[in-house]
């Protein structure tokens, strides 16, 4: 059965990294990975989309609507954009911060208020954190995508170590140390 | 080794185990990263070019002097470079030459979203159609062998979802070419007239060959499956429709796109009790088999444009789709935008406020039509707005010269610019244009071109001055200006405007997100002096919001550029203290 992760935030977040970082732990876990990214557009504060998808034996390189058995989100609003395409059952893990659009910063919208327990009253599993701060704690306001997957870690029957060991060969040597840190504080541990 | 590879980065791979030996390319998305990945192995001599057309010829004569080469581009690319791409169809090659093209179903990064398939069929060159990482790599080295078999430049034609999903590749060892010998042979490169009649008989003859080679060829392959349903289906739909049907059906899945088999077809057809054909946008498969006499659904109940997904396949074959939950109330957007700090932004609110008509081109800085800037009438293709703002004026002469503005890149402007600025010399309109020096090719992530003065690997290379090309070709007027200062645009673009000859006009900033720009602190908003006038906001800059109606900066954005300093009129946007 394949299983479905859905990366969402806006560009220059760094969902990139976190992407690899599952794709590189997958692939170690024997299973058959897909990874699919939009470039281009990404670096300009647009809404980005990433999908992570593994199983014994993948096709579609996308997850569509009703299909995510994970939402990780960097931004509380993204996470309720892509709403539709959670599993029924599924989670999302989602980085409470917010970064205003351009409709909002413009005036001609607001930023939806109590977006968190909108989605929790349709029943939806949210695992809701202040990721800045615990990525702050850690050592770098960078280190919000290793909190996330922190947090994802939870819900897998991979091993903490493997998880680390995949952090130490996706990121540069000198932030092992405050990203091992960021990963156990995203576990709440 | 297993690797998980993006698409682009194992057709790279390819180029490496087939003995590639030259690479020049244009940067367009989703093809970047192809050139991009070749440029890291050393066996490769790789380059950026000033555009698709001088790629592909730099590609066909490295091919002609004897060794395997390649050259890859977007869709509209293409566009460019049809012109050696139809008459190296004729000329055939010396050593193996591989064309890689990317096309962009559902316009993630593309101004249209043609087909480069017709391409194939136009210029009679054999095209492949990857479906994922592994094939791609495994595609590209098979091209090389049929390039040099049949005489003939290969297209391998790559589309955002392959070009950009990692899946897993199987890396082999590079195959250590011999070039082979140039000889000269006038009566087969040189295509005037009298040996061009000559080949073209070659060319129908090789495509019947191809053609034949498609009926057995491995890159076509039948997985039967159960046969109340025969699915013929290519590149990434081939991936949704296995997603979708599993073996409830039996799949021909074309990995060669042109020529296409017709016994395979039938013969396929006669083996299922309702045939359809999954293809993104063109129907393509699918004219071809109605040709055959069969009777197919496609693009009556299929989409001719977007992008396809396994939900959509679903739905269209009356599948059950999975459910979902939603939310009620509507979510604002969140377009791209420029950059806090993009040089772009002081220059496109000038022209706004001189309430300029601004002919507009290819990069980042087509954001500039967006609200609040709105700073833009038109863009079309590389180049478009040289070349249109100069009939623009000869159309409606005064009535519009001296309000109406052209706006390029570096990159586009070597790109294809350059031509429409010497019909403005040499045809004389009095026109201003606007070069926009950020310094790089922006949109599709940082690329190096003929104005930066470093190549692909960023070493030091050569570097075309722009203020002396533009007075070579005859423009007297040629100022730079830099975009971060609003009073100095201002006064450049009211005089320029105002001059009764063509002038150039460079607006010069690295682009903010390169390594070497240093930042300064961000800006203080002094929320005592503010009085919530919104000045500051009508920049459309991301880092700055309003926060109980009074401006805020947004620390992890803002790069203290210091433009919406120069807006406020009440000293509340002050520069940031330098942190020790």
């Amino acid at each position: 059965m394949t299983k479905n992760i859905m990366i969402v935030g806006v560009g220059g977040q760094g969902s990139l990294l976190a992407s690899k970082l599952l794709g590189h732990l997958l692939l170690s876990e024997g299973y058959d990975v897909k990874v699919s990214e939009v470039h281009g557009m990404s670096q300009r504060g647009g809404s980005v989309v990433t999908y992570v998808r593994f199983g014994e034996k993948v096709y579609s390189p996308i997850i569509d609507k009703g299909e995510a058995d994970f939402i990780v989100s960097f931004e509380k609003l993204e996470a309720a954009r892509y709403v539709q395409y959670l599993k029924e059952g599924g989670r999302i893990v989602v980085n409470t911060q917010e970064i205003d659009p351009m409709p909002v910063i413009t005036g001609a919208a607001s930023y939806p208020e109590n977006l968190v327990d909108k989605m929790k009253a349709l029943g939806i599993q949210v695992d809701d954190m202040d990721c800045l701060s615990l990525a702050e704690e850690a050592g770098s306001a960078k280190a919000v995508n290793i909190v996330l997957m922190g947090r994802l870690s939870k819900y897998f029957d991979i091993p903490v170590p493997k998880w680390q060991k995949a952090i130490k060969e996706c990121v540069p040597a000198k932030f092992a140390e405050m990203n091992e840190k960021a990963f156990l504080l995203g576990r709440g541990e | 080794m297993r690797q998980l590879m993006l698409g682009n980065q194992a057709f790279a791979r390819g180029l490496y185990e087939a003995g590639c030996a030259v690479v020049s390319s244009y940067p367009g998305t989703p093809s970047t990263e192809v050139t991009e990945e070749a440029a890291k192995y050393d066996e490769i001599y790789c380059e950026w070019a000033p555009n698709e057309k001088v790629a592909m010829e730099t590609a066909f004569g490295a091919s002609l002097a004897g060794k395997r080469s390649f050259c890859g581009m977007k869709h509209v690319g293409l566009n460019v470079a049809a012109d050696p791409l139809f008459t190296c169809s004729y000329t055939g090659v010396n050593a193996g030459m591989v064309i890689c093209v990317a096309d962009d179903a559902g316009m993630h990064s593309s101004q249209n979203e043609q087909d480069s398939r017709h391409y194939a069929a136009a210029a009679k060159v054999p095209m492949l159609e990857p479906a994922d990482s592994a094939e791609a790599c495994e595609f590209v080295k098979r091209a090389y062998e049929l390039s040099e078999e049949y005489d003939t430049p290969v297209i391998v034609k790559m589309c955002t979802r392959v070009a950009h999903s990692q899946s897993i590749v199987e890396l082999g060892e590079r195959l250590e070419k011999e070039p082979l010998a140039y000889e000269k042979n006038i009566a087969k490169y040189v295509m005037m007239p009298a040996n061009a009649i000559r080949r073209h008989p070659f060319v129908e003859e090789r495509t019947g060959k191809l053609a034949q080679y498609a009926e057995s060829c491995a890159f076509n392959r039948v997985e039967m499956g159960e046969t109340k349903l025969g699915i013929i289906t290519s590149s990434t739909s081939y991936q949704y429709v296995k997603e979708v049907f599993g073996d409830q059906a039996s799949i021909l899945k074309l990995g060669m796109i042109y020529p296409l088999p017709e016994k395979l077809i039938l013969d396929f057809a006669a083996k299922v009790d309702k045939l359809a054909i999954v293809e993104e946008l063109d129907p393509i498969i699918e004219d071809h088999c109605k040709k055959l006499g069969l009777a197919v659904t496609g693009k009556e109940v299929l989409p001719m444009e977007g992008e396809y997904s396994q939900n959509l396949i679903a739905e269209k074959f009356g599948k059950k789709l999975p459910s979902y939950k939603s939310l009620e109330e509507s979510l604002p957007g969140r377009p791209p935008v420029m950059c806090a700090g993009c040089p772009h932004r002081g220059l496109f609110y000038i022209l706004s406020q001189n309430k300029c008509a601004v002919l507009g081109d290819i990069g980042c800085y087509t954001l500039g039509a967006v609200a609040p800037l709105n700073a833009m009438e038109m863009t079309l293709c590389m180049g478009a707005s040289v070349s249109s703002i100069h009939g623009f004026n000869k159309a409606l002469g005064e009535q519009s010269e001296g309000k109406t503005v052209a706006v390029i890149g570096d990159s586009t402007f070597m790109h294809s610019g350059m031509t429409g600025l010497a019909n403005i010399a040499y045809n004389q309109s009095n026109s201003t244009v606007i070069i926009l020096d950020n310094s790089i090719t922006g949109m599709t992530g940082h690329q190096q071109n003929p104005t930066t003065g470093y190549n692909i690997k960023g070493d030091p290379a050569g570097k075309i001055d722009l203020e002396s090309l533009c007075r070579a070709m005859g423009f007297a007027r040629v100022t730079v200006v830099d975009p971060y200062d609003l009073a100095a645009c201002d006064k450049v673009i009211k005089e320029e405007l105002a001059a009764k000859e063509p002038s150039v006009i460079i607006s010069r900033r690295p682009c903010a997100l390169l390594k070497y720009v240093e930042h300064k602190p961000p800006i203080r908003a002094v929320q005592d002096k503010c009085v919530g006038c919104k000045s500051c906001m009508r920049l459309g800059c991301p880092a700055i919001s309003m926060k109980n109606k009074k401006a805020v900066i947004d620390n992890t954005l803002c790069v203290g550029c210091g433009v919406c300093q120069q807006l406020c009129k009440f000293d509340a946007l002050q520069p940031g203290e330098v942190q020790k």
